[in-house]
C-alpha cells in the first residue's frame, strides 16, 4: 500500500522542511493504489495494478524557484531532494509571477474516502466484471468495458505553517455493448466514490437495451433539431464552459468570455436564466477535495447564477494583480435542474432527437466556443412524446453557450462521467432547440 | 488522451490552451541527472529476478520492461519564463501469461524482493482473470535476440544543451512574433528521452535509447474594438531527433505563401511570419461554404492520414478491443479479405514504417521484443494489410508480429499502437505549383487545426492554420472560418494529385491517445502536398450573445 496516514504524512513532511535552507519551501506528498480490468469481446483483455508515491519539494530564493522530486523516503533521500530543489532554484531565472507560499488555511473535512472502495480485492474487481459479461452473454450481445478503482492520499506542508491532508477513493465503470451483427451499439458509464453503489449488471443492461434499440438506424437529413441530451452527452459540451472560466484569458481578450473594448462577461448574462452552475466539495453525491494543489481552500462557489456569470477562476498571481479573491478552479461541477425524468422529457416532446452520447469533441472556434463532434451509441427520433426509431449518427457543430441559450427544459440531475476529461459531474438531462447537426455518419 | 492521472505543469497559464492537458508523466529532476545512464548489466539482473519469480509461480510467458522516461519542458510567454521542468519516471512493468490470460503489475521500487512480489502479483492477477477468458492468448512465435541494443541516430542530445540557450531561443521567438504584430505569445520546447530495457522469456534483452523534440508556439492577436481574436500556431513538426532539429539550414526551407520546413526548423522565422499572418487572419474573407478542390500541405495532411488511415487500420480496433473507448473501424476483415476494397484512388499508396529516420515511431525493437520493419497498408488504392502485435498475428494468418506494441510508461501495459503511417510521394514529378495551377475553385490549407472523426473512422472534420483561396489556378487571397467535412473512403478516392518526393515531409504528434487506462504514443506521418477534388467546406463562424 502506498497510502500514508495523516500522522505519517505530517511527520515525514516536517522532517523534509527541517532540511530546508531556502527562503521558502513547500512540500507536496501523494500516493495512489490503482487497479483495473479491461475487457472486450465478452472476455478480459488486460488488467493490472500499480502503486506509486511521490514527494515534491519546491524551494524558492526570492522569485527564483526550483522543484525536485523523489520516491524514496529515507533520511538521506529526503535531504538530497531538498538540496536538489535548492540548487535548481539558484539556477532558475527570476519569475516575476512567482507568488510567496500561503500561510495556514482552514479547510473543511473532506468526505471523499470510502473504506469499502479502498478495500477492493482482485476477486471483487473480477466479480464485478463477470456480472457485466454475463448480462451481455445472456442477451447475445458483445460487451467491451473498463473498470478502474483508485485509492489516493495527498498532503502538503510549507515553511509558513500550512498543512493539508486528504484521502479519496473512486471507481469508474464504462461499458459499450454492440449487437453481434454490428448494427446496434449502446453505452453507459458511472462514477462513484463508493464501490457499493456500483451495479455493473444494471449499467450493462442499460447499454444492452440501447444497443438493441439502436440497431438498423434510419438516415434523416442533418439540420437544426430539438434534442434531448442525456447527462453523459451534455457533460462533454457543458464542461467546456467550466474549463474556460479563467479570468486572465478573458481579461486578455482571448476567450468566449471576453467582450469588445477589453471588457469581460463577468456579471453579464451568458445563458438562459434557468441555468445555475456551482461547485461544492462537500456535496454528498459528488464530494471533491477541500483544498487545491497550491493550498487554497476549495469552497462552495456559484459560477453561473440565473444565467449570469458570477465568478471566474484565478491564479494567485492574476488575482493579486486584479485585487480580487483568488478563487481556484473546481474539481467537479454541479448544474441544477428540474424534477422530470428523462422519460418525462421525452413524453413532452413533439418532435426531436434523443442523444445518449457525444464523441470526439474538439474546439472549432474559441471565440464562440464552437465545438464539433458526433453522436454515438444510440441516437433516436422522437415524435409525439415517444421514441419512434433509431437514427444514424450525426456530426454536430454547436457552442454550449448558444445551446444553453436555446434551452427548452431541464430534467433531474444525476452523477455522470465525462468521456473526454474523465471528470465527474452532477448534471440534468436537457432539452435544447435548434441544435446544429451538419452531416451524417455511417458509424455504429 | 486520458488526463486525470497525470501531474499537470503548474504555472502554464494560457499555454495550457496551446497543448490542452499537457501531461508530465514523471517526477521533476535536476537537468544533469538526465545525462546519467543506467548500467544495462544491472537492468539484466533485475529483469532476471522478475522473469524467474513469474516462472516459479506458473507463468508460461513473461516480459519485463525497465523504463526511464525523461522529459524537459521550457515554457514561456511574451518576455517571461513561466516554467522549466525536468522530470524522470523510473520503474518496472511486468507482464505475464498464466492460465492462458494476461496479467500485469508495475512498481517503482526496484529491489529484488519487491520485484519478485510484483511479478507474483502479475501472475495472481492473470490467474484471477483467466476464468473470464473465452480462449487462451495465442502469441506469434518470436525468436530470442540475446543481448542487443538500439540508439536513435541523433546529432545533439537536447538534454545536454544548456537551459539558458533554450530560454534565449524561446524569448527571441516571442519577441519576433510580437514585433511582427502579435499581442500574446506562448512558446514551449518539449524534449523527451526514453531509455527502455526489455527482457522476455524468449531470451531477448534489448537496451534502447530514444529521443524526441517538439518546439511549438501559439500566437494571438486581439482586435480590441471588435473583440475579435485570432491565433496562429507553429508549423513545426515533432521529430525523433535531437536538438539539431532547431539548427535551421537554407536547404530545408520550402518557399511559398509562407516558409515551410523539411527536416530542420527555423523557429524564429516561423514566429516572425506568424506575427504578420495572425493580423491578416483577423481581416481575412470568411469562406463561402460549398464544394472545393483542396490542396493540402504536409503540415496539415499528416493529421488527416493519422485519423482516417492510421486508426482504422489498427487491428485491435477492427476486432473490437477498443470498442469502449477509441472505437472500432470501418475497415472490417471482409474488406481486407476481398483484396479489392477500394480505399482510395490508384495514386494512394500508404506504408507503415517503424524504422523511418527522424520519425517519432522509429525504434529497433517494439515493446514485446519484435524487430521493427515496414510494410504496405494501402497499395494502389487497395487495402492490403493492418497493424498487428504478437497476440493478433494468427488472426491474419501471419506467423510473426509486425512490431506495433508500445507502452507509454513502465507503469502502463503495452498494447497495439500505431506505427508511422505515411502516404508515398507522387511518381509523376509534380510540384506544388503544378497541383495548384489546374485548380479552378480551391483552398490551399497549411498547418493542423481542429480535428474530429467518428468511432469507426467514416466521417471527419478538419480545420487548419492558414487558408488561401485558389481561383483559376492562382492563389488570390487568405480565407478564414474554414473546415472541411468528408468520409474517409470518399476523401481518399478524391485524391487527384500528389507532389513528388522533393516535397515529402513528416508531421506527427506526441499525444496519440488510446486505451483504458489512457496512454499516449508519439507517431509520425509523412506525405507530399496532395490534391483532393470536390470536398465539402463549411463556414465555422458563429456569434454568441
Amino acid at each position: 500500500m502506498s497510502i500514508l496516514t495523516h500522522d505519517e504524512a505530517q511527520s515525514l513532511m516536517k522532517k523534509v522542511l527541517a532540511y530546508s535552507k531556502a527562503d521558502e519551501c513547500e512540500v507536496n506528498l501523494n500516493g495512489v493504489d490503482r487497479g483495473n480490468i479491461r475487457y472486450a469481446r465478452n472476455a478480459v483483455s488486460t488488467s493490472g495494478r500499480v502503486s506509486q508515491s511521490t514527494l515534491v519539494v519546491q524551494s524558492a530564493f526570492g522569485k527564483k524557484m526550483g522543484v525536485a522530486t523523489i520516491n524514496e523516503f529515507d533520511d538521506a533521500s529526503l535531504e538530497k531532494v531538498v538540496r536538489r530543489a535548492e540548487e535548481l532554484a539558484q539556477l532558475a531565472p527570476e519569475n516575476p509571477e512567482y507568488m510567496p507560499v500561503l500561510g495556514p488555511q482552514q479547510y473543511a473535512d473532506p468526505v471523499t474516502y470510502i473504506p469499502s472502495t479502498a478495500a477492493i480485492t482482485p476477486r471483487l474487481r473480477s466479480d464485478l466484471v463477470a456480472q457485466s459479461i454475463q448480462v451481455a452473454k445472456d442477451n447475445k450481445v458483445v460487451a467491451a468495458g473498463f473498470l478502474e478503482d483508485n485509492t489516493r492520499y495527498a498532503a502538503m506542508m510549507n515553511s509558513k505553517g500550512l498543512f493539508a491532508y486528504n484521502t479519496s477513493t473512486n471507481i469508474d465503470f464504462s461499458i459499450t455493448v454492440r449487437t453481434e451483427d454490428g448494427k446496434g451499439s449502446g453505452y453507459a458509464t458511472r462514477g462513484y466514490n463508493d464501490v457499493t453503489k456500483l451495479d455493473t449488471k444494471a449499467v450493462t443492461k442499460i447499454a444492452t437495451d440501447k444497443a438493441v434499440l439502436s440497431a438498423t438506424a434510419r438516415a434523416i437529413e442533418p439540420g437544426k433539431y430539438t434534442v434531448i441530451l442525456e447527462p453523459t452527452a451534455a457533460a462533454v459540451l457543458v464542461e467546456r464552459i467550466f474549463f474556460g472560466l479563467d479570468a486572465r484569458q478573458a481579461d486578455e481578450g482571448r476567450s468566449f468570455l471576453s467582450l469588445p473594448g477589453g471588457k469581460t462577461r463577468l456579471g453579464e448574462k451568458l445563458v438562459d436564466e434557468r441555468i445555475n452552475i456551482y461547485s461544492d466539495p462537500l456535496n454528498s453525491e459528488l464530494p471533491t477535495s477541500t483544498w487545491n494543489g497550491d493550498g487554497r481552500p476549495q469552497e462552495k462557489i456559484n459560477w453561473i447564477e440565473k444565467g449570469v456569470v458570477k465568478n471566474f477562476t484565478y491564479s494567485r498571481y492574476w488575482a493579486e494583480k486584479k485585487g480580487v479573491k483568488a478563487i481556484p478552479g473546481p474539481d467537479g461541477a454541479i448544474m441544477e435542474g428540474g424534477t422530470k425524468t428523462l422519460e418525462e422529457l421525452i413524453q413532452g416532446t413533439k418532435k426531436g432527437i434523443l442523444v445518449t452520447r457525444l464523441y470526439y469533441i474538439r474546439d472549432v472556434d474559441p471565440q464562440s466556443l464552437l465545438l464539433t463532434g458526433l453522436t454515438r451509441d444510440g441516437t433516436f427520433y422522437i415524435e409525439n412524446g415517444k421514441i419512434q426509431y433509431p437514427v444514424k449518427n450525426f456530426r454536430f457543430n454547436e457552442s454550449p453557450v448558444i445551446m444553453l441559450n436555446n434551452l427548452e427544459e431541464l430534467g433531474k440531475p444525476e452523477r455522470t462521467v465525462s468521456d473526454e476529461s474523465n471528470a465527474n459531474y452532477l448534471l440534468p438531462p436537457m432539452k435544447i432547440r435548434d441544435f446544429t447537426f451538419t452531416s451524417l455518419s455511417d458509424a455504429v | 488522451m486520458k488526463r486525470r492521472d497525470f501531474i499537470y505543469l503548474s504555472g502554464m497559464g494560457a499555454a495550457a490552451t496551446l497543448l490542452p492537458g499537457l501531461p508530465v508523466m514523471g517526477h521533476p529532476i535536476h537537468p544533469e541527472r538526465a545525462l546519467e545512464a543506467i548500467d544495462p548489466i544491472w537492468k539484466k539482473q533485475m529483469s532476471d529476478v522478475a522473469l524467474n519469480a513469474a516462472r516459479s509461480k506458473g507463468a508460461t510467458y513473461t516480459d519485463v520492461r525497465i523504463g526511464r522516461y525523461l522529459q524537459q519542458f521550457v515554457v514561456t510567454r511574451e518576455d517571461k519564463v513561466q516554467n522549466i521542468v525536468n522530470t524522470e519516471s523510473f520503474g518496472m512493468g511486468i507482464r505475464v501469461i498464466a492460465n492462458g490470460g494476461w496479467g500485469f503489475a508495475a512498481t517503482d521500487k526496484l529491489d529484488k524482493d519487491n520485484i519478485a512480489k510484483t511479478a507474483e502479483l502479475a501472475v495472481a492477477i492473470a490467474k484471477e482473470n483467466s476464468r473470464l477468458l473465452t480462449e487462451p492468448v495465442r502469441l506469434a512465435p518470436q525468436k530470442g535476440y540475446g543481448e542487443v541494443s538500439w540508439k536513435a541516430p541523433i546529432e545533439k542530445n537536447a538534454f545536454a544543451v544548456p537551459i539558458k540557450e533554450k530560454v534565449d531561443l524561446l524569448l527571441n521567438v516571442n519577441s519576433a512574433a510580437m514585433k511582427g504584430g502579435a499581442d500574446y505569445v506562448n512558446s514551449i520546447l518539449f524534449m523527451v528521452n526514453e531509455q527502455k530495457y526489455f527482457a522476455s522469456t524468449d531470451g531477448t534483452y534489448v537496451d534502447q535509447d530514444i529521443h524526441r523534440i517538439w518546439p511549438i508556439f501559439s500566437i494571438t492577436k486581439v482586435d480590441k474594438a471588435s473583440g475579435k481574436f485570432e491565433t496562429r500556431n507553429a508549423l513545426s513538426a515533432p521529430m525523433g531527433m535531437g536538438y539539431e532539429y532547431l539548427d535551421a539550414r537554407p536547404q530545408d526551407k520550402i518557399q511559398g505563401v509562407t516558409t515551410l520546413y523539411k527536416g530542420r526548423y527555423d523557429m524564429l522565422e516561423d514566429a516572425r511570419l506568424a506575427g504578420q499572418q495572425v493580423g491578416e487572419k483577423l481581416k481575412a474573407k470568411s469562406v463561402e461554404p460549398g464544394k472545393y478542390d483542396l490542396i493540402l500541405d504536409p503540415s496539415h495532411l499528416w493529421l488527416t492520414i493519422h485519423e482516417s488511415v492510421g486508426h482504422p487500420t489498427e487491428l485491435d480496433r477492427v476486432l473490437g478491443y477498443e470498442a469502449n473507448y477509441a472505437g472500432t473501424s470501418f475497415l472490417t476483415l471482409d474488406k481486407w479479405e476481398s483484396k479489392k476494397f477500394n480505399f482510395g484512388s490508384n495514386l494512394v499508396n500508404i506504408v507503415a514504417d517503424k524504422t523511418q529516420t527522424g520519425s517519432l515511431g522509429a525504434v529497433g525493437y517494439d515493446d514485446e521484443g519484435v524487430k521493427c520493419g515496414q510494410w504496405d497498408i494501402i497499395k494502389d488504392g487497395i487495402l492490403v494489410n493492418y497493424q498487428v502485435i504478437r497476440d493478433q498475428a494468427h488472426i491474419l494468418g501471419l506467423n510473426a508480429s509486425q512490431g506495433c506494441c508500445y507502452a507509454d510508461n513502465w507503469s502502463s501495459v503495452q498494447f497495439q499502437r500505431m506505427s508511422n503511417i505515411s502516404l508515398q510521394p507522387g511518381k509523376d514529378g509534380k510540384t506544388v505549383e503544378d497541383l495548384i495551377k489546374n485548380v479552378e475553385k480551391g483552398i490551399y490549407i497549411i498547418g493542423d487545426g481542429s480535428f474530429s472523426i467518428d468511432q469507426q473512422r467514416y466521417n471527419f472534420q478538419f480545420g487548419g492554420q492558414l487558408f488561401y483561396e485558389i481561383k483559376n489556378g492562382k492563389i488570390v487571397n487568405m480565407l478564414n472560418d474554414v473546415a472541411y467535412q468528408s468520409n474517409s473512403q470518399e476523401f481518399w478516392n478524391s485524391c487527384a494529385g500528389i507532389s513528388d518526393a522533393r516535397d515529402y515531409r513528416l508531421g506527427g504528434s506526441f499525444f496519440d491517445g488510446k486505451g483504458q487506462p489512457g496512454q499516449v504514443s508519439a507517431v509520425s506521418h509523412g506525405c507530399s502536398t496532395s490534391r483532393f477534388n470536390g470536398v465539402n467546406v463549411i463556414n465555422t463562424s458563429r456569434k454568441i450573445g
